[in-house]
């Protein structure tokens, strides 16, 4: 699979892990792709009888493909990033908008555009759209990203 | 003139105080992120504006100097003499 060393990286694992495939990985944006399986644990309490998921989970992964992706293989391009390194992650702000609802067994597109990445900080504009092309979401999330095995 | 830099650096701390943190607790003496309550990211963000304001450019080695905000003073005499 395209990028398999941004997807290795990734510091996420089931049930909290977003990101399915990489589309596209630059420096300045990223496109990847998640889907929603209906056995995901939230469903069973968001809402009750009514499975749909929550924003919260939305941001998630809007900030796991288009920010923490955009950050690892930026950090792996300076090759900073070795199969034992440790990427020190937080995410410090995110403001999103909600347009339209994710059902269970879905599968949403994100696309990101870098605002900018200094003193280890990444900030990017998100956009998440569903399989018929509808945007789901927007918002602007930024983290701090340390590769510790560099200082 | 630095008088002025100094009101110029606190306006742009302002911005990015915490509710529990008053304006008047800057002083020269304040530490960032021990006293000031600003995370590392808001930091960030006062590093940006400054540069913007006072028209410098800050490496990661100055950011990882400025923990008061006398550091940060000293940082941005420093810039600005080597213009």
């Amino acid at each position: 699979m395209k990028y398999q060393n941004i997807l290795n990286a990734l510091p996420y694992a089931a049930p909290f892990l977003f990101v399915d495939s990489l589309s596209h990985v630059d420096d300045t944006s990223v496109k990847g792709s998640f889907t929603f399986k209906e056995s995901l644990p939230f469903y069973q309490g968001h809402f009750k009888n009514f499975p749909i998921t929550p924003g919260v989970i939305l941001t998630e992964c809007c900030a796991q493909i288009g920010l923490i992706c955009m950050g690892l293989g930026a950090l792996n391009k300076s090759n900073t990033l070795s199969i034992d390194s440790t990427v020190n992650i937080a995410m410090s702000s995110s403001n999103m908008e909600f347009y339209h609802p994710v059902y269970p067994n879905e599968t949403v597109n994100v696309i990101s555009e870098k605002i900018y990445f200094r003193f280890h900080k990444l900030k990017c504009k998100v956009q998440m759209f569903n399989s018929k092309g509808v945007l789901v979401c927007k918002g602007t999330i930024a983290g701090m990203m340390k590769n510790i095995d560099n200082g | 003139m630095e008088e002025e830099r100094y009101k110029k650096l606190k306006e742009i701390i302002g911005i990015y105080l915490p509710e529990d943190v008053k304006l008047d607790a800057i002083t020269a003496e304040s530490h960032f992120i021990n006293e000031l309550n600003i995370n590392s990211a808001n930091l960030v963000d006062i590093v940006l504006d400054v540069e913007d304001a006072f028209d410098i450019m800050l490496e990661n080695d100055d950011m990882d100097q400025m923990e008061t905000v006398k550091d940060a003073l000293q940082i941005i005499d420093k810039k600005l003499a080597e213009k």
